[in-house]
């Protein structure tokens, strides 16, 4: 018994480790002075889609992404960690998009590729942190969704069982699939490099990276290893209506940006019994919250 | 985002030595790989591109998973659980991304599911995972043991076992055995041929053994019944699938505590016999030995590389007396020394490791075809190189991370002696590579040869005859009357024909020869890298210093002296 998996994987600034240019005059993100990374959670999705692999020999792991020409990159960054190949969203139409434009795009995508048990992505982006494409994406599929989880256990006879990891505790449900599943960072981190694959697939690229700067010996090579290309679909390529793509699909509007500097500290946990009201009622007063 | 192959650029520049280009060309045997194999390279450049990509991996592995996990193994250690060995959680964690990541048979042939690679990535990423945790590299390290099965091994064990290394699986040597340590020709361990069952059986006790429950084990044993010394001995693979050897204990150590050093009882444990019959120590665990002693020279730079950066880091950080430590001279002196015997140990490992990788590969073309003279004498002079250099690679470079671990503590001062920085659990661990596979007492007697035979020396004047820039040269005219007093020392050490007079000198002889070697080769990497200069300024200091006090020390000294340093 082998799976169709389609894991969504999107490159963002690494906002881990911000420095003192992270943000332009303006409030918006400075993406030049940070380094683009696989999202930290779709690193997480793709372990979950590598384990569903080992178990079930067969499967088959195309990555999805959306992005600018350089997005190629995490296209190479998953075939070089166990995934079998990728489609990379590029066109300039779909650029400024919000999660609805977002998740339609990749819906589009998703009908093209057609054959598919599982689309695998992160809970969510580091960058926007929304956590909503995912959830979008089952929607225009008409699809169930698993949200949170922290485990797929197992994937058979069109059923998907997968533990999910919510505030208080784990859950584990049941689901038909063709399904949407979005992992939790808590899921098992994702593996290394590989280094034969690393090998096999340093030269993939797509036909705009591959711009004639190739030698010969190179060209043959990609002629005779069709892996090597990867495939890059615009607007047209997925069937989308432009209209529903990028900024001009994109309801959100940003009317403004604001550097916030948190003041909370930790969250802290009482329970009902008297001396921790009590406790609460003392310190409230004592910093002058109430009385 | 720990990556401790991209935060060290001294390891690129020794990736990048001009040998390489033979070394990689002989080793592809001309790129013949590229059409068979879709991980092949086709051509020098996009070799070493591979190269740095996978010690990318490996140095991201070392620096984000085996580092971190370093502190809770050494504190949890290896358990024994039904006779075997359980590995700490986190050498599981470290285990597991290094199987997944494909970094094992990492020098073995493509047709065995290896990566083909040469010595030096393979030695390089022992470096970096020594630097992350010096016990959790034997683990991983002894997958050197494959070299072994495959020079010597039949074709059907090598296709029945290589792959299954190159898949994950650790391996073990058994050598050691409670009255057998330094002198291996004591081995008893019993091996009997059974006809009834055409094959061997192992009975008796083994001692010491790193990772004993490894999946895999090279053993030697005692095959000749009634013979007492090493030609009675033969070299057998034994496989943990077909039982037989249990781990009675696992031995409580000073450091390097997550690697298991296992005591084995062997009953009836089935097992092969691995190339010929009393060939087991003369042959097998001689080529055994050098490619673990070139490992522990490995561990031992990657060791001294952790030692200097925690002392670095902490210099710069703690203050006292307004400033940070390190802007006082005495602690400065010791941060650069460290540095530079950290430098001066790493250019001899990876000369050695070109050197032993040289001769290998022309050995192993030479088992396809016939080859050229020029080729032969190339192969022989490589030999001879390796074999002189590989021990005192061993000794110097476990002797420098000794002393670079203890300046480490030093330089931390009363919270060194703490159990809260890791410069405690580097102390603890480099102790043991100035012991084990071989004591640096037992690498002089390995080099001793190559002072008298004047290998060393050759060497030297061949360093001496390659062209640098003119402001290095006042370094070697330094060095050249360095090696004057060496000739001497030799010449009246050796005109004596008194072979205890010669081995109670040949410590300081040898260590001559390694100091004058190890600057010519810190002038040599100055000349292609700037970066190497404070270190071959200083190096050379040393080495001055060092050289004239063995010197003094011979040629003051008569032979009846010795008298005084025997002890009954």
């Amino acid at each position: 018994m082998s799976l169709k998996i389609v894991v969504l994987a999107k490159q963002v600034p690494d906002t881990r480790n911000v420095g003192k240019d992270a943000m332009k005059a303006d409030g918006t993100v400075n993406r030049a002075a940070l380094p683009a990374i696989f999202n930290p959670e779709d690193l997480n999705a793709l372990e979950q889609a590598l384990q569903l692999k080992e178990k079930y020999p067969g499967t088959t792991i195309k990555l999805l992404t959306m992005g600018p020409p350089r997005a190629a990159d995490i296209i190479r960054e998953g075939l070089f960690r166990g995934a079998d190949g990728g489609y990379l969203l590029t066109d300039r139409a779909f650029a400024g998009a919000d999660t609805l434009a977002t998740s339609y795009a990749l819906s589009c995508a998703v009908r093209k590729i057609g054959d598919f048990d599982l689309v695998i992505g992160g809970r969510q982006a580091i960058d926007g942190d929304t956590a909503q494409v995912g959830p979008q994406v089952a929607e225009k599929l008409g699809i169930p969704q698993v949200t949170y989880a922290e485990q797929i256990i197992s994937a058979e006879n069109g059923k998907v069982v997968v533990k999910r990891r919510l505030e208080r505790g784990v859950e584990t449900v049941e689901a038909p699939y063709p399904a949407v599943i979005t992992v939790n960072g808590s899921a098992d981190d994702c593996r290394p490099r590989n280094t034969k694959a690393i090998q096999k697939y340093k030269y993939a690229k797509t036909p705009s990276e591959r711009q004639g700067d190739e030698s010969a010996y190179l060209c043959t090579l990609c002629e005779e290893r069709p892996y090597l290309n990867l495939t890059e679909w615009g607007v047209a390529d997925v069937d989308a209506d432009l209209s529903q793509v990028g900024l001009a699909g994109s309801p959100t509007k940003v009317k403004q940006i604001e550097n916030v500097v948190f003041q909370a500290k930790e969250s802290k946990t009482l329970t009902a019994s008297d001396s921790d009201i009590e406790e609460l009622i003392k310190e409230l007063i004592v910093n002058h919250t109430i009385g | 985002m720990a990556n401790f192959y991209t935060d060290n650029s001294d390891l690129r520049h020794h990736l990048t030595h001009p040998l390489m280009q033979r070394i990689v060309a002989l080793k592809e045997r001309d790129y013949a790989d590229a059409r068979k194999y879709d991980y092949a390279p086709f051509d020098f450049e996009d070799a070493m591109d591979s190269y740095e990509k996978v010690l990318e991996i490996a140095g991201e592995i070392s620096g984000e998973i085996v580092a971190p996990n370093a502190e809770s193994v050494d504190h949890e250690g290896p358990r024994v659980v039904d006779g075997h060995v359980e590995y700490a959680s986190g050498t599981v964690k470290n285990l597991d991304a290094l199987v997944k990541a494909g970094l094992m048979g990492i020098s073995l042939p493509r047709r065995y599911n290896g990566l083909n690679f040469s010595l030096v990535p393979y030695i390089m990423a022992a470096d970096m995972v020594s630097r992350a945790d010096a016990g959790f590299v034997n683990i991983w390290g002894l997958q050197d043991c494959a070299e072994t099965i495959y020079e010597f091994a039949s074709e059907d064990q090598k296709q029945r076992y290589l792959p299954r290394v190159c898949a994950g699986e650790t391996m073990a040597m058994d050598l050691t055995e409670p009255d057998a340590g330094s002198d291996l020709q004591s081995v008893m361990l019993k091996a009997t041929y059974s006809e009834a069952d055409g094959c061997w059986y192992l009975n008796g006790v083994k001692r010491f053994i790193t990772n004993g429950d490894g999946h895999i084990a090279l053993v030697l044993a005692r095959s000749e019944e009634g013979t007492k010394d090493g030609r009675g001995l033969s070299m057998f693979i034994y496989d943990r699938n077909d039982g037989g050897v249990t781990v009675r204990r696992i031995e409580n150590k000073m450091g390097i505590k997550g690697s298991p050093t296992c005591e084995l009882v062997f009953r009836n444990a089935k097992a092969e016999l691995c190339g010929d019959r009393k060939m087991g120590l003369i042959k097998y665990v001689m080529a055994l030995m050098n490619g673990a002693r070139l490992g522990i020279a490995a561990q031992s730079v990657g060791v001294s590389e952790a030692a200097y950066r925690e002392a670095l880091a902490y210099a710069r950080e703690r203050r006292q007396f307004g400033k940070a430590i390190i802007e006082f001279p005495a602690v400065s002196e010791i941060i650069t020394m460290m540095k530079a015997k950290l430098d001066a140990s790493r250019s001899l490992l990876y000369e050695t490791t070109r050197f032993v990788d040289m001769y290998k590969t022309l050995e192993d073309i030479s088992k396809e075809r016939k080859l050229e003279k020029e080729e032969r004498d190339e192969m022989k002079r490589y030999q001879r190189q390796a074999d002189a250099f590989t021990p005192l690679a061993k000794g110097m470079s476990s002797e420098f991370c000794n002393q670079n671990a203890y300046d480490c503590v030093q330089v931390h001062g009363g919270s060194g002696f703490m159990k809260d920085y890791a410069c405690e659990r580097i102390y603890r661990d480099a102790r043991i590579t100035s012991i084990y596979e071989g004591t640096t007492q037992l690498q002089v007697v390995a080099a001793i040869r190559h002072v008298t035979t004047g290998t060393y020396l050759n060497m030297i004047h061949f360093y001496e005859e390659q062209p640098v820039s003119g402001d290095l040269q006042n370094l070697r005219t330094r060095l050249k009357a360095l090696t004057a007093l060496y000739e001497q020392a030799v010449e009246k050490v050796t005109a004596s024909k008194d072979n205890e007079y010669i081995d109670f000198q040949a410590r300081r002889m040898v260590e001559m020869a390694g100091h004058i070697i190890m600057s010519h080769l810190l002038i040599l990497d100055t000349e292609r890298n700037e970066s190497f200069r404070t270190s071959a300024e200083v190096y050379t200091r040393y080495a001055e210093a060092e050289v004239r006090r063995n010197a003094a020390f011979i040629e003051s000294f008569d032979i009846n002296d010795m008298a005084y340093y025997r002890k009954n």
